[in-house]
């Protein structure tokens, strides 16, 4: 057990079926979806109410998309997040080394300022994106997916329409 | 300031499990995902894949039993693949999502810490943004959707159509790893 805890990685097909049992988990004692996004929109919310209240006010999308003001559940997941990764990471001694990722080197060069900026970037797309979709890839591509939600499917193929175009205008031969 | 310490404190043990597989599965690892697509790995469609048939599979049977609660989100078609579409272009920029992200913070990721600031401005674009495009978005509402409601089907048809889809994907799959590395692909090391 102990040394199975320790391997750096597991089989993809073992993650993708303890993570679905993972859901059964979720979808029947706390009877949540398991999502990570709307953290993003709650943080927003809660700095513009305490910042520009009267502004805050006027945003339509906190009350249409249902973004809580209390901390619950969904916070639950994100420092869980965190420190279950953290904790897989001790065990199976894989920290990352600090350096930037090779392909991204090979790619891009290795400057760390457009690194950061660029993550900053993609990053500023992705949470754009899932909060316009109402999710991502966990609220979206997994618990929508697996209800069998029309506005899943729709977005999980979005993402790999344009993940796949994305890529290959990005990693694209130069001649 | 706290809603329910109870949920709060379930989504503590379902995060740091979700956490823990999504570490396990190297998916913190922007290699894993961009290469995902540039089809060069699929670690990423693999985990999700089995993910939602293992997972769709139960909830359904439990649901069926009176012991699981469904919670589909409403389908403005637009936004969805709107979204979507805007995710998967910073998805590949960053080689990372919100889940995956989060998770990477918990392995020293300096990147995704910038990742996760990027998608805290992007949501804040979206909220200031959302009443200029919030008609058009919501133009086509399907409101709680699903695959099998449009379709008039029982739900076990489509998840019946999506596990065997996804078998014999996964078997393509495989036969086409062997072929590239003359071996029976297995866990590997975690790209840095």
């Amino acid at each position: 057990m102990l040394a199975w805890l320790r391997q750096p990685r597991w089989s993809p097909y073992l993650v993708g079926a303890l993570l679905g049992a993972l859901l059964w988990f979720i979808f029947s004692i706390p009877q949540k979806t398991l999502g990570v996004s709307t953290n993003f929109s709650q943080a927003v919310r809660l700095a513009e109410e305490a910042i520009a209240p009267s502004h805050a006010a006027q945003l339509t999308y906190f009350a249409d998309y249902k973004i809580p003001r209390l901390l619950g559940w969904e916070t639950g997941i994100l420092i869980g997040t965190v420190l279950g990764a953290w904790a897989a990471a001790l065990l199976g001694a894989s920290f990352l080394t600090g350096r930037l990722p090779e392909l991204w080197v090979e790619r891009f060069g290795p400057s760390r300022l457009q690194a950061y900026s660029l993550a900053i970037l993609g990053g500023l797309f992705v949470g754009y994106g899932a909060r316009l979709a109402g999710g991502c890839t966990s609220g979206h591509g997994i618990s929508g997916t697996l209800q069998l939600a029309a506005s899943s499917w729709a977005f999980f193929i979005a993402v790999f329409a344009a993940g796949l175009a994305t890529a290959a205008l990005l990693f694209r031969k130069e001649a | 300031m706290v809603e329910s310490w109870p949920a709060l404190g379930w989504g503590l043990l379902a995060g740091f499990l979700f956490g823990f597989l999504l570490q396990k599965g190297g998916v913190t690892r922007y290699e894993v995902i961009v290469n995902m697509f540039r089809l060069k790995d699929f670690t990423v469609l693999k985990i999700m894949l089995t993910a939602i048939v293992v997972g769709g599979l139960g909830v359904f049977f439990l649901h069926d039993q009176g012991l699981a609660k469904l919670s589909v989100k409403p389908a403005w078609l637009l936004a969805n693949v709107g979204g979507g579409l805007i995710f998967g272009v910073g998805m590949v920029l960053l080689g990372l999502c919100p889940g995956t992200a989060v998770a990477a913070l918990g392995e020293g990721n300096r990147r995704a810490a910038f990742g996760v600031l990027g998608m805290l401005l992007g949501a804040w674009l979206q909220a200031e943004s959302y009443g200029w495009c919030s008609g058009l978005v919501r133009q086509v509402d399907l409101g709680a959707a699903t695959v099998h409601s449009l379709l008039g089907v029982s739900p076990w048809l489509p998840l019946g159509a999506i596990a065997a889809g996804a078998l014999v994907l996964f078997l393509l799959i495989e036969a086409w790893e062997r072929s590239r590395t003359g071996t029976s692909p297995g866990p590997q090391d975690l790209p840095r």
